[in-house]
């Protein structure tokens, strides 16, 4: 099975099962962290939901579809990276990889300028064109910069986990024959989107 | 040692192809999503949003996140957890809804 040299690496301890349902156990705290926010906006778009309809009206439907857009494209590039790798492709792995990240940078562009478009409006937490508004619209924006903050959050962190795993590829740390790392760094990926799949809908396409 | 190692066995694992479908069903259900919401229905809108939100999880979950092929011990684990997320969203919606 093992076609590696026979090195250090060969005799260290490797459960590749167990290093899955690890991350698939973080997965679920992270679910659970990202569903209490969820719950708080239920509670409160039951209670607001005039005020929520009038908010979501100043977010760019656009830029959200566009994100979307890329985020769903950045997953499938970090599932044909594994898929690659699997094939004994190195080098389309690692150009997969790439252009994840290249992706995932141009989702944090566009939610760069439409923060800052949000921010230029006088809409940002503590604001006092915020203070004038309904509380309805104050608690919406104070989820969405919340929720869409700690998602971008997990991408920029998405980002450097790739960075690793570029480099693990690179350095032949992860090969065709040992790849847990890039899968449980696919997952965590995936994880994101799939936070986001829910996150769109809810802030963006409100009318 | 080597059963310690996940066995993948190629027929199971998707390929470029499958991928490939899949993310382009996600893309569809976005546009499907986007332009659903331009039309008035209602009190059924976030439902239908909702709706569509869950088939393209259910997508990325199952191909993306492998865990159609996977074991049944990561499907139960999901289901476990989706569940309890599931029971504190009905409890709350239950408080706060009939409060």
């Amino acid at each position: 099975m093992s076609t590696e040299t026979v090195s250090h690496e060969t005799h260290t301890h490797r459960d590749d099962y167990g290093a899955k349902i690890g991350m698939w156990l973080f997965l679920f705290t992270e679910l659970l962290l990202f569903g209490g926010l969820f719950i708080l906006y239920m509670a409160y778009r039951y209670q607001y939901s005039q005020e929520f309809h009038l908010a979501a009206k100043e977010l760019d439907i656009t830029m959200g579809t566009v994100n979307t857009m890329i985020l769903l494209t950045s997953s499938l590039t970090m599932v044909l990276s594994i898929v690659a790798l699997r094939k004994g492709n190195k080098l389309y792995s690692m150009l997969y990889l790439v252009l994840t990240k290249v992706f995932a940078l141009g989702f944090m562009v566009i939610k760069y300028f439409e923060w800052s478009a949000k921010i230029h409006h006088g809409i940002y937490p503590g604001s006092e064109t915020l203070a004038d508004m309904s509380n309805g619209q104050v608690i919406f924006y104070g989820l969405y910069y919340t929720m869409t903050g700690l998602h971008g959050l997990h991408i920029i962190i998405g980002v450097v986990i790739l960075a690793f795993m570029l480099s693990f590829i690179y350095r032949d740390k992860v090969t065709s024959d040992n790849y847990i790392k890039l899968e449980n760094g696919g997952l965590y990926w995936h994880l994101v989107d799939l936070i986001w799949i829910f996150l769109f809908p809810l802030f963006y396409l409100l009318h | 040692m080597n059963n310690n190692k996940i066995n993948h066995s190629d027929d199971h694992s998707p390929g470029y192809g499958m991928n490939v479908l899949i993310w382009m069903s996600l893309l569809g259900l976005t546009a499907l999503t986007v332009a659903i919401a331009g039309i008035d229905l209602g009190s059924y809108t976030l439902l239908v949003a909702m709706i569509i939100a869950a088939i393209k999880s259910i997508l990325v979950i199952n191909v993306f996140m492998h865990i159609k092929f996977d074991d049944l011990i990561f499907k139960v684990f999901l289901l476990v957890t989706l569940t309890i997320l599931a029971v504190v969203f009905a409890l709350t919606a239950f408080d706060v809804f009939y409060r």
